[in-house]
């Protein structure tokens, strides 16, 4: 794959509905079932994973030129660790509760594929502003995931959103349950493909 | 395929290690106290080498017990019971204790015919094989990973689409999960928290994974090159599988010692297989299924895997022993 030829504002839009991480390329799935309970979870995870993913790429585009080939893995892997690292002890030093919560899945935001994925097809390939927008959008989009997750099993979970009350009536215990996590996540993927086929369908018909 | 003669020597191995288990439950960390038990509901026995001063037995103060877990709460004593020839010692408290933690005790100025004997830090567990096996169960099924911690699911949904690949995806996890476990638990305890250096636990476990990874690889070839080919592409994925890094972070936290370690890495692979297992089983019935284009592929996968998590769900809250 050459260096990118799309505008910022594309790569940031791609990110977030063409190839958004959870729903289009099915990485990072963990966080996305085990997490997403709340939607304060998914932002605080969609933001910690903004961070390590916007920075890993930038570090590994501005010095991609001084790494061999070879080993370009391990480095990958060094740089998310150092990153995750860094953001892991903000966390547990700024928000301790939320950290409490989110347990052992900021520490392995160093394994999702989603992040790895996306140095060796993009940031090793191209110039630091560009990969900048790419992990930008590639955040945002895990980002729009997990918060959307979210708004659905806290609303039907809990009765709540952010916290304040709004269903009035009671809540489906089911939803709260980490089980349904996978229910969520994938009747939601059934609900982006179902657009793109009508999608498609109008298109051909338009033609 | 596997053939059971390649197989053979599995046996001799479990075999030692159940040995290896059961010969740690004998022992204590010191050599004057040759046993601790807890006995009844709140009490605890200690067994000495040889008689004790009964002068020294009968001072509550010479005792510190506490749960492994709350080093700041000492537990009460209310008496203490020599038997008639010194060598056991009877602690009764004043509560019930939790005997599914391991408490530790500290004994202070151990006096034994005139002579002392010196300090003793001793833990006290329930039937030591049958905890160890309780987290090899406990991380196995009741705690499965994919199905009740949601972890490693990337990998997890990639290669249960045939039974085939899930074997050897299982198999291959689980001896990477072993090799990298120890070993990142050994540099834990040995390394990082002699020298505080906790805060790059991250970096190095990650560190080790795919060090382990590279290691297994290289060996398998040199030394199974059939088992090699049939389980030589599944290791790169093994690295993106989160299990594999979360097992290292909570032996860390958990503060387990060698054995309880492998019984936990081993209850993760052998978990993570069974899921594995259980999961290519019904998809490769799904194939024939009539499922709706919007939910081939993935979709159906994840309510699968919704409704096995909610089988799972039954083992919740089940203790063993």
């Amino acid at each position: 794959m050459p260096a990118t030829t799309k505008t910022s504002s594309q790569l940031v839009l791609d990110g977030i509905l063409n190839e958004n991480p959870i729903f289009r390329l099915a990485l990072s799935m963990c966080p996305a079932v085990g997490i997403s309970t709340t939607i304060m979870n998914g932002l605080l995870l969609g933001v910690a994973v903004l961070f390590v993913q916007v920075f890993s790429s930038c570090t590994i585009a501005a010095v991609k030129n001084f790494i061999h080939p070879r080993i370009r893995i391990p480095t990958y892997t060094l740089t998310i660790a150092t990153w995750v690292t860094v953001i892991d002890l903000v966390l547990a030093a700024y928000v301790p509760g939320a950290y409490k919560q989110m347990g052992i899945f900021v520490k392995l935001i160093v394994a999702f594929a989603i992040i790895t994925m996306r140095l060796e097809t993009f940031a090793c390939r191209n110039a630091v502003s560009p990969s900048f927008w790419d992990a930008l959008g590639m955040g945002l989009g895990f980002m729009f995931g997990m918060v959307s997750i979210g708004f659905v099993r806290e609303l039907l979970g809990q009765g709540t959103l952010l916290g304040f009350d709004v269903l009035g009536c009671q809540p489906l215990l089911f939803f709260a349950l980490p089980a349904a996590g996978f229910f969520c996540v994938g009747i939601m993927m059934a609900i982006f493909n179902y657009v793109e086929l009508v999608y498609n369908r109008r298109k051909a018909k338009n033609r | 395929m596997i053939t059971p003669k390649r197989f053979h020597f599995f046996p001799g191995i479990a075999a030692a290690l159940l040995g290896l288990i059961l010969l740690c439950g004998c022992e204590t960390e010191h050599p004057f106290i040759k046993k601790t038990a807890f006995k009844g509901v709140r009490e605890i026995v200690v067994s000495f080498a040889g008689p004790v001063e009964e002068g020294w037995a009968s001072t509550a103060a010479n005792f510190r017990i506490y749960e492994k877990t709350d080093p700041d709460i000492p537990l009460k004593i209310v008496r203490t019971g020599l038997s008639a020839d010194g060598t056991t010692l009877t602690l009764v408290f004043d509560e019930d204790l939790n005997q599914k933690q391991p408490h530790v005790l500290a004994v202070t100025g151990i006096r034994s015919e005139g002579k002392p004997v010196g300090d003793a830090l001793v833990s006290v567990k329930k039937l030591y094989a049958g905890y160890v096996f309780s987290i090899l169960i406990g991380a196995m099924i009741i705690n499965n990973f994919v199905f009740t911690k949601y972890l490693g699911l990337c990998v997890f949904f990639g290669t249960s689409k045939r039974k085939s690949t899930a074997v050897g995806m299982g198999v291959t996890f689980t001896i990477v999960m072993v090799v990298s476990a120890m070993m990142s638990w050994a540099l834990y305890q040995f390394i990082l928290k002699p020298f505080s250096l906790n805060f790059l636990q991250i970096v190095v476990f990650i560190g080790m994974v795919s060090l382990s990874v590279q290691a297994v690889d290289t060996i398998l070839r040199k030394v199974n090159p059939a088992l090699f080919k049939a389980f030589g592409v599944y290791l790169v994925l093994v690295i993106a599988n989160c299990v594999i890094i979360a097992v290292p972070l909570l032996l860390a936290d958990n503060e387990y010692n060698a054995i309880e370690s492998l019984a936990l890495a081993i209850g993760a692979g052998v978990g993570f297989f069974i899921a594995l297992f259980l999961m290519s089983s019904v998809r490769e019935r799904l194939e024939l299924a009539d499922v709706p284009p919007t939910f081939r592929g993935l979709p159906i996968a994840f309510v699968l895997g919704g409704l096995f998590a909610l089988a799972f769900m039954g083992f919740s809250g089940m203790s063993i022993f």
